[in-house]
């Protein structure tokens, strides 16, 4: 009884804490045009992360959909959702590609 | 064995006559330096032209990404020769490539509106697919330094890139 005000405290902490062991960060580097890995597979809630070692501005961009500008030097991310299962390029330099798949 | 590349160049008239004639020689890494190095600053010129005379802002939009690309990979150069204390030097191919380059910007000058967009979007597509193959062909395997073979290495994706990408704003003014 004494300590019945603990648990929903104690909840919040649980479920935050299972949302910050489960959500990962995935990174992508781009180094001499290249996105590496070029095919990653993420979870809904994951954030990818592009580490941008060229001194060019890329972009990761879905067509018709969402776009992250990469700065030379800069990284840039985007929490992915269950419904980005995409293919991506870059719009400055269509010839880079990359792949995300969400798994379920 | 050098001749083919050359005999490429000259027939999308990007080199005279008389430089294919000369050039059968391989050129040497300061004479690659220099050829790469116009070849940027010629995209830069064409392209303040474009941001300067284009009123269509996927044109003008294209034009900004090429400046900064080209600016970017051309202090990259010049950081490069510094290094290895190369002095880049003037060459046929070089002087070829700015006499061609003045000629259309002459000829891009003259032209306005959707004629000029065009016009401009078009010649990026057929130079950047030039240099492409100048570098595929015969600067990447002429190079004797790695690190200037690497640099150029880079230079043929942003290349190929850009001329994905003009192609991508050709098919958007038609």
């Amino acid at each position: 009884m004494r300590f019945a005000w603990l648990l929903p405290a104690a909840a919040v902490l649980f479920a935050a804490g299972v949302a910050s062991a489960s959500a990962e960060t995935i990174t992508v580097t781009i180094d001499k045009l290249v996105f590496s890995p070029a095919e990653i597979s993420v979870k809904a809630g994951d954030t990818v992360e592009w580490v941008n070692k060229d001194a060019l501005a890329h972009t990761a961009t879905v067509k018709g959909g969402w776009e992250v500008m990469i700065p030379p030097k800069k990284m840039a991310s985007r929490v992915m959702t269950a419904k980005d299962t995409v293919d991506y390029y870059c719009r400055f330099h269509p010839n880079m590609k990359g792949k995300i798949t969400v798994a379920p | 064995m050098f001749i083919r590349p050359f005999a490429a160049l000259a027939m999308l008239g990007v080199l005279a006559a008389p430089t294919f004639a000369d050039a059968a020689d391989k050129p040497t890494d300061p004479q690659i330096a220099h050829i790469a190095y116009t070849a940027g600053v010629i995209d830069i010129e064409a392209a303040k032209l474009a941001v300067s005379k284009s009123k269509t802002k996927a044109v003008v939009d294209f034009a900004k990404d090429m400046l900064r690309d080209h600016e970017a990979v051309n202090k990259q150069a010049l950081d490069l020769v510094k290094k290895l204390k190369v002095t880049p030097e003037d060459n046929d191919t070089s002087k070829a490539l700015t006499k061609a380059a003045k000629a259309e910007r002459a000829k891009l000058k003259k032209l306005k509106g959707a004629a000029f967009d065009k016009a401009y979007i078009d010649n990026e597509v057929a130079y950047h697919k030039q240099v492409d193959g100048a570098l595929e062909t015969l600067l990447i395997p002429s190079a004797q330094n790695a690190e200037l073979k690497s640099l150029l290495e880079t230079g043929l994706k942003i290349f190929q890139g850009h001329e994905m990408h003009a192609e991508h704003v050709a098919a958007g003014l038609k």
